[in-house]
Formats: structure tokens, C-alpha cells, sequence
């Protein structure tokens, strides 16, 4: 094989591996999955990128008392509906309520609880 | 008609590949391997692209610099849910000297303190005292310090010169980023 030959091979590879590389979350999307496939709902994503345009860190992180730990928290639907997590604003006035189950419980089955979504970086200090 | 010739093939796929590049900047909620694509919701749900498109670009995370949209007044989130409270904004910088080969650390409390209260940090995750914080890389990597935003929902540890912008004789190693361009110097 010549090079030219070589370079249009990894071309053609280029081409194909870096669409195929790119499947993944949105950066700092959260999965909690705590207890909720147990009892036969889908695992919860929580998506940072929609709640920190409305609100700041501290609303949640602070007020709240969610720490900010990815499974750290022991939410329940008991405790939502009281008021407390979630449902200090998914009341049903400042944001939907608990019973739009699929709104939050949207995830696809067998996800862990983590931090999700890629970095996607252009690599160290490339900016 | 000449056939195309396979760098011609390979050049148009390059450029369809391209293309990919900038269609993935936000994946789909279908797409995105995390929801299921069969919720009966999912069409209710706001798409990122739509929402992040409009906003400040960066290059790594949510491809948002959230900073300048937070300062440009292009996003106004609330700062609390009891009344039109805002964190009280600081403007200390705090530089990390313990840092060699890398250039010094420069921490600005100013876009920080724009985004959170100081309860969020201290004390339980950092203690207000200059030099009593053992921070280094490894704690930062497993999700301690900096490393419980910055890596998870802040801009992500590759972005080595953001933090190490400061050689020891003072002098700034990189153009500032948006999450310290304004600091106060």
C-alpha cells in the first residue's frame, strides 16, 4: 500500500469513526435510579442544563439541601409531594407536579445513578 | 461521465462527517442514550439544542459559557425560591502557590459567587483559611474540592490552563477564559 493509498484509509476511517464516537448525554445530566426501577418506574434524569438557566447553584445546593453527590440524596415520592427536593418548585404552579410521572421518569432501563454526558473537550486549555 | 475517484468519495465524507459535527453539538433527547426514546412525554421535554444554541458558546461541557450568559444578563436564573434574593457577590481572587511544574492556580470567588452562595463551598467543602485546604489533583479527580462541580456540571478537568493561569513571577499563561476574564486582578 502507497501513502497515498494509507491517507485515504484514515480518511475513510476518520469519516466513519468520529460521527459514530459522538452518542452521548448532555454534559452534567444526572440519572437517579436509586429505587425507581425497583418498584417499576424508569430511572429519573435530571438535566442541569435546563434548572441552572432558571436558577442558580445555591437554590438547590443550599436552600434545598441536595448534596451534591449523584445517589447522595434520599429522595422519595413520599418526600417530593410534601414539598421537600423537587417538590419545593414541581408543585404544579412554579413547575409541573408529580403526577406527570414519564416528564421525569423518562430514562431508558438499566441506567446507574451517576453523572452523565460527555465533556467534550477540545482538550487542555484549547479554547 | 468520469467516475468519482475515492479521494473524491473520501472527501465527501469527510465533509458529511463534518457536517455530523456540528448537527451533534446538542444530541437529541432521542438520541442521547439516556432517554427512552418510547416515553410517551419525550416531545414535551425541551431539546438542549434549543435552549443552548442561543447562548454564549464554549468549547468543552454544554458548549455554553455559562459565565458570560450568567454576566451578560442573556440568562437571569433566580437566586432563590424566598423572594429576589441574589448571593452576595465577592470579588477576592485566591492564588494556589503549591502547584509546580503547572502554572499557579488563580481561584476568582467573583463568577463563583455570581452563581452560588457562599454556603455551597464553605465550610463544609472548603475551609476559609488560606493554606488549609489539602487540595490537589487526585481529590479534584475523585469528585472532592473543585472537582464536585468542575468535571461534573462546571467545565470539565481537561481544561487544564482555565485554573493554571498564573505563572509564579505573576504573568498569565493563556488568554483568559470565560470563567475568569473578569476577575479582578
Amino acid at each position: 500500500m502507497n501513502a497515498y493509498s494509507r491517507c485515504n484509509r484514515l480518511l475513510l476511517t476518520a469519516a466513519v469513526i468520529v460521527p459514530a464516537a459522538l452518542a452521548w448525554a448532555e454534559y452534567a445530566d444526572v440519572v437517579i435510579n436509586n429505587g425507581a426501577e425497583a418498584v417499576g418506574v424508569s430511572p429519573v434524569i435530571f438535566p442541569h442544563w435546563f434548572h441552572r438557566i432558571r436558577f442558580q447553584c445555591s437554590v438547590c445546593h443550599v436552600e434545598l439541601g441536595i448534596q451534591m453527590k449523584a445517589g447522595g440524596n434520599d429522595i422519595t415520592m413520599d418526600k417530593i409531594v410534601s414539598g421537600e427536593y423537587c417538590g419545593a418548585c414541581h408543585d404544579g404552579v412554579l413547575a409541573w407536579s408529580a403526577e406527570n410521572c414519564d416528564l421525569c421518569h423518562s430514562g431508558r432501563s438499566g441506567l446507574e445513578t451517576g453523572i452523565r454526558g460527555g465533556h467534550r473537550t477540545a482538550g487542555p486549555g484549547i479554547y | 461521465m468520469k467516475p468519482l475517484s475515492a479521494t473524491g468519495i473520501t472527501i465527501g465524507m469527510l465533509l458529511l462527517a463534518m457536517l455530523s459535527l456540528g448537527a451533534d453539538k446538542w444530541k437529541s433527547l432521542k438520541d442521547d442514550d439516556l432517554h427512552d426514546p418510547s416515553n410517551p412525554s419525550i416531545d414535551v421535554l425541551q431539546e438542549p439544542a434549543e435552549a443552548l444554541s442561543v447562548l454564549p458558546p464554549d468549547t468543552s461541557g454544554n458548549k455554553v459559557n455559562w459565565v458570560a450568559a450568567l454576566q451578560s444578563g442573556e440568562i437571569n436564573p433566580r437566586g432563590s425560591l424566598q423572594g429576589d434574593l441574589k448571593p452576595e457577590v465577592l470579588e477576592l481572587d485566591v492564588v494556589m502557590t503549591t502547584t509546580l511544574p503547572l502554572p499557579n492556580v488563580i481561584f476568582p470567588h467573583k463568577p463563583h459567587t455570581e452563581w452560588m452562595a457562599c454556603e455551597t463551598c464553605h465550610e463544609e467543602l472548603f475551609v476559609s483559611q488560606i493554606g488549609a485546604n489539602p487540595i490537589n489533583m487526585g481529590r479534584i479527580l475523585e469528585g472532592e474540592y473543585c472537582g464536585r462541580c468542575h468535571g461534573a456540571v462546571s467545565f470539565p478537568l481537561t481544561e487544564c490552563n482555565r485554573c493554571h493561569s498564573v505563572k509564579p513571577e505573576g504573568s498569565p499563561t493563556a488568554p483568559p477564559s470565560g470563567a475568569t476574564r473578569d476577575r479582578e486582578q
